[in-house]
């Protein structure tokens, strides 16, 4: 018997950029669609209040849109810090690592320093300190890449774990009272060290460094000789090289800038909100970043809203599991049906379905040409 | 293309249709007039008194974990049980589970606060500072925290720590454990002098040591020749460490086994072996029929329902705040008849009413030595600091007087007797 397949798969050429966006707001309501449905099938409850409360548990009062937008800061620096190395197609998946260690070079200034140097030259210190770390994190991986053409997908990822066991046994070593396994809030009393707050809120700071990052990052990869050599080098090592540019001068000068960007989320982390460090300070915000990015085609500026995207589903995800007492994997299990949809949407950007209709079949019964002709061959 | 196109425009249709529709339903329903045959989804009838403050007060608890820790468990099962005997209408209390011992507490605590709660309860020891960061930020709601050790040096008037006198119900879990081991060495399973206990620690952290401690003493109280062996596994939740620990103790020769941990790896590692086993935070017998003896754990409610009531009365909330045997705080679960030693429950019952009466003391300087001499001064970190230095004389009347200067344990007194095996942590 010959069997044809109802539909087959073809590469799209370009869309124009409303049909993809069309296509990612379809998949964005489908999304919310599938959510509320789930909710409401476990919980019984009306699918609008649903959600009205995740909107809440994003915008619901003051200081939810101001942990919205710290959240929204950290991740999209991270994203910006990926970025030039993606455009590279230098798959650094170590953002996680660069940002915990980073976090621990902070902490360790905070701690170490408090009672020995100023404060401003304490912050002048632990923000070199934390920038060096992150791109020390970063470079490592790039040298062995550009030198010897190791794996940097691998090598990214295992520099993640040293990083975490690095702050797991600082944090035993530095923790607060001895055998609590935390360190607590570094120089509580003191605020030692602590970055400034700018008017009443302790998160504009953030936002406000991270607003500009993301507009030098524009710049830098669109209008510069930096920007323009990374695009090279990412579409053709063997280009670049052809038209002179020192491939491995370019990988290790941008993974030093990737590092370096997640040592300034480190920094934002630990100096300006959090002022401790533990082994989840970065809470996987180094791999969400990759998928903002990719959301985001490397364009800073789209990532601004893939961010605000995904925190505000996250927030939102979380916002139901505590209005409706469910269990906080319920909001992960909505975040993830949500990126499902989110990623499943790029395959149909990228991707075209063709079904076949019924004159494609001709009557039925009747002979038909067909392209392969192997079921054919037994008739 | 044409078709995928059009398609797509039927999905968008649809939701838009949907998201349409669903916005109205609310508008329409708002303006039905007041008197519908549907019931209003107002209220539901609770008496609505004007006049009673319960009705205005929130409560908020954040969690470490969710159900799935034994510890937080416990304090869920606590949280729920008052809540419940409050008579609190739904949207009177919020849990948050899996809030880490970080920004995130302060996070959470704060959003409590903006939601209306007036008291707020947190249940780990890494929540402390976070807590007492938003206590200096809202003074108006009180800020209370199970197992932290500032309060009492912070000076803030509305942040509160709150302990159990736990040491009380490990030392009689300990005598249930002092009774099996009497009944093993008549039975001529192995010689007086060789009934060593085993012992698996989270930390050398002053309440882990005040427990095994507290334990061993109990144990020693009724079988005199009892030694102790104690191993440590860096780890508050830890299975497989729990686990290996108790195999390494069973291979080492203990006899019984107990430890202050908060996975199933040891109870479980004792079940395997056929060694009794006293637990920790609530019962195993389920799991563990042919090993559990009796377990301690640290019941909170009483705790909760005394703030809640403080605060509706109007009164202070002391900075410690201590529950003993006698506030039903120190629990000790159903002894399991099938392992224990006979008249277990009856001695038990004895030495805790001993133990309230305040004839007996567990740490009484005549009961046990350090380096060959009794205890006659000691003074203890009370006033936590990073290096431990000792700031208050803590022994008094002829015992060392745990959980009185502030509710959480600093009995770090390494007695004769227990063996360390290892200390890294």
């Amino acid at each position: 018997m010959n069997k044809e397949r109802h539909f087959h798969i073809s590469r799209r050429k370009e869309l124009p950029w409303y049909r993809a966006w069309a296509i990612r707001g379809a998949a964005i309501v489908l999304a919310l669609l599938v959510c509320a449905l789930v909710t409401m099938l476990l919980t019984g409850e009306d699918p609008l209040r649903i959600y009205a409360t995740m909107f809440a548990g994003a915008f619901g009062t003051a200081r939810k849109a101001w942990v919205l937008g710290q959240n929204l800061a950290i991740l999209l620096c991270i994203s910006l810090a990926v970025t030039p190395a993606f455009r590279m197609r230098f798959w650094n998946i170590g953002a996680e690592g660069q940002v915990l260690i980073s976090a621990l070079a902070c902490a360790a200034c905070m701690i170490l320093l408090a009672d020995r140097v100023p404060n401003w030259l304490l912050i002048v210190i632990m923000s070199a300190a934390s920038i060096l770390a992150g791109a020390i994190w970063a470079v490592i991986p790039a040298f062995f890449k550009a030198r010897f053409q190791t794996n940097e997908t691998l090598f990214t990822l295992m520099m993640n774990y040293v990083a975490t066991q690095l702050v797991a046994y600082f944090v035993i070593v530095w923790e607060v009272p001895k055998g609590s396994g935390t360190i607590g809030i570094i120089n509580q009393s003191t605020q030692a060290g602590w970055l400034p707050q700018i008017g009443d809120s302790k998160y504009l700071l953030n936002i406000l460094v991270v607003g500009v990052l993301t507009i030098l990052m524009f710049l830098y990869l669109n209008y510069t000789k930096h920007g323009y050599e990374i695009a090279v080098v990412g579409e053709s090592e063997r280009t670049a090289r052809y038209v002179g540019i020192k491939v491995d001068r370019v990988i290790i000068r941008t993974l030093l800038l990737s590092g370096a960007l997640c040592g300034v989320a480190g920094l934002l982390l630990v100096g300006g909100t959090d002022h401790t460090v533990t082994t989840t300070i970065a809470g996987g915000r180094g791999f969400t970043a990759v998928m903002v990015s990719w959301l985001a085609k490397f364009n800073p500026l789209a990532m601004i809203f893939a961010s605000f995207l995904l925190v505000f589903l996250g927030r939102g995800a979380n916002e139901i599991s505590t209005v409706f007492s469910l269990n906080h994997s319920f909001g992960d299990i909505l975040t993830g049906v949500i990126l499902f949809f989110i990623i499943g949407s790029e395959f149909f950007i990228n991707y075209q379905l063709h079904f076949r209709s019924e004159a494609d079949y001709g009557a039925p019964g009747s002979e038909r040409p067909t392209e392969g002709g192997k079921g054919k061959a037994h008739v | 293309m044409k078709k995928t196109l059009s398609i797509l425009l039927a999905l968008c249709l649809v939701a838009a249709l949907l998201v349409g529709c669903g916005a109205q339903t609310p508008a329409t329903e708002t303006q039905q007039p007041a008197g519908n045959d549907e019931p209003t989804p107002v209220d539901e009838p609770t008496p609505v008194d004007e006049t009673d403050p319960k009705a205005d007060l929130k409560v908020g608890f954040i969690f470490l974990h969710d159900e799935n820790s034994t510890y937080d468990l416990n304090f869920l099962n606590a949280a729920r049980e008052t809540c419940a005997a409050m008579g609190f209408a739904e949207d009177q209390f919020i849990y948050r589970t899996n809030i880490p011992e970080g920004q995130e507490c302060y996070d959470a605590a704060a959003e409590m606060v903006d939601a209306g709660c007036t008291i707020i309860f947190a249940d780990s020891f890494g929540h402390e500072p976070y807590m007492i960061q938003a206590a200096q930020e809202f003074p108006e709601v009180q800020f209370c925290h199970a197992t932290g050790t500032r309060a009492h040096t912070e000076g803030l008037a509305n942040y509160h720590n709150a302990f159990a006198s736990i040491y009380e119900g490990r030392f009689l879990a300990g005598v249930a454990a002092g009774m099996k081991l009497n009944e093993m060495i008549e039975a001529g399973d192995f010689a007086a002098e060789d009934a060593k206990i085993g012992y698996i620690g989270a930390f050398t952290y002053a309440e882990v040591m005040s427990g095994y401690t507290s334990f061993f003493l109990g144990a020693r109280s009724i079988c005199p020749s009892a030694t102790m062996e104690v191993t440590f596994t860096g780890s508050w939740y830890d299975e497989t460490a729990e686990k290996e620990a108790a195999n390494k103790l069973i291979a080492d020769d203990c006899k019984l086994i107990s430890q202050h941990a908060d996975s199933m790896g040891a109870p479980t590692a004792c079940e395997t072996a056929g060694i009794p086993n006293v637990s920790y935070n609530g019962s195993t017998q389920d799991a563990c029929p042919n090993t559990f003896i009796v377990s301690s754990r640290i019941n909170w409610a009483p705790y909760y329902e005394y703030v809640i009531n403080a605060v509706l009365n109007g009164e202070d909330i002391p900075a410690d705040w201590t529950g003993t045997i006698a506030t039903g705080s120190v629990q000790l679960t159903d002894v399991n008849e099938a392992v224990a030693a006979e008249g277990t429950v009856e001695k038990m019952a004895e030495v805790a009413d001993a133990l309230v009466a305040g004839e007996l003391q567990v740490f009484a300087t005549d009961t046990f030595t350090v380096d060959g001499e009794e205890l006659s001064s000691y003074m203890a970190d009370v006033d936590t600091d990073a290096a431990y230095t000792g700031d208050t004389e803590v022994i008094a009347d002829g015992y060392f007087h745990e959980s009185e200067f502030r509710s959480a344990p600093y009995f770090d007194v390494q007695i004769d007797g227990i063996t360390l095996l290892d200390t890294a942590f």
